[in-house]
């Protein structure tokens, strides 16, 4: 007689485990719009790192400029991606009458920036001590620790996409001339796969 | 079934004070504004709750000032913990 009261409790109890412990408001348009400017990034990136092609050794042409272009980019593909991030997450917690800034979100960025921004200071010093091959490797490999570590305090799927971002990031470092191909996979076609299984995932 | 019965633990009958061991069983410590805004609930509902909970000595809590406005951080203690453990248990074997 008591049978749906316990389920119902069971439920309760699972709900509140998850809602206390764990940032649940991430949306997956985040991640789609996080991977359309990331592809944005590559594509205006390969542009600067592969021009002359037709000449052999000017395949991969590098002037003192490129970096600071680079740089540039990264940078703009990175604010972008924050705040295509911040806005689309603002939105999920209205609509699940949350609060955007309470322990969890905190939590949440606390542990994802701290490997990024260890990865990123170091990706920076590589950048500017001339390993720019490496530097595109580096940032995939960091940028999976970070998820893996901040899965733990947010929707788990993300301890995945981490795991492949880090892969991904490997296999990178041993073709380096594909770099850039596989920085537009993890940064670009990975972000959008991960938010239309999300976006799917929430509409069932 | 009796005995199953047994373990059931009357403190966590009532929906509220299962959803404050809940959120204090998975985190080193909750507010009390986090916790009235997971459950929704008013201050004097969730005060009286604790209370009760306080008093089975399954929770304890540690009182603090944040920019001299007071924060209470609840945290769930050992016994709080068996308790709760036991009490989904007994939920669960009912269930089977």
């Amino acid at each position: 007689m008591n049978h749906d009261k316990y389920i119902g409790d069971l439920q309760e109890i699972k709900e509140m485990m998850n809602r206390s412990s764990r940032f649940i408001s991430l949306s997956g348009w985040s991640g789609i719009s996080a991977g359309l400017i990331a592809l944005i990034g590559a594509y205006l990136s390969y542009n600067v790192i592969y021009v002359n092609r037709s000449s052999p050794e000017a395949h991969f042409l590098w002037t003192d400029n490129s970096s600071i272009v680079l740089l540039l980019i990264a940078i703009g593909t990175l604010i972008c991606s924050i705040g295509a991030g911040i806005y689309f997450t603002t939105r999920e917690t209205r609509r699940r009458s949350l609060r955007i800034w309470d322990y969890q979100t905190k939590r949440l960025l606390i542990n994802l920036a701290i490997p990024l921004a260890a990865g990123g200071i170091f990706c920076l010093t590589m950048l500017f001590q001339g390993y720019v091959v490496l530097v595109i490797p580096l940032t995939l490999i960091f940028y999976g620790l970070a998820l893996v570590n901040a899965s733990k305090y947010t929707l788990p799927d993300i301890r995945t996409l981490g795991l492949i971002e880090i892969g991904l990031g490997l296999i990178a470092t041993y073709i380096i001339e594909y770099g850039l191909l596989f920085w537009a996979i993890g940064f670009g076609v990975m972000h959008i796969v991960y938010g239309i299984i999300m976006q799917v995932k929430d509409k069932s | 079934m009796k005995e199953l019965l047994k373990d059931l633990n009357k403190a966590f009958e009532n929906r509220i004070r299962l959803g404050v061991m809940s959120a204090l069983v998975v985190n080193d410590y909750v507010d009390f504004s986090s916790l009235k805004d997971l459950l929704g609930v008013t201050d004097g509902n969730l005060a009286s709750h604790l209370k009760v909970l306080e008093k089975k000595k399954y929770l304890a809590f540690k009182k603090e000032f944040l920019d001299r406005k007071p924060n209470t951080k609840y945290f769930i203690t050992a016994e709080g913990k068996k308790a709760f453990s036991k009490h989904i248990k007994a939920i669960e074997k009912l269930l089977k």
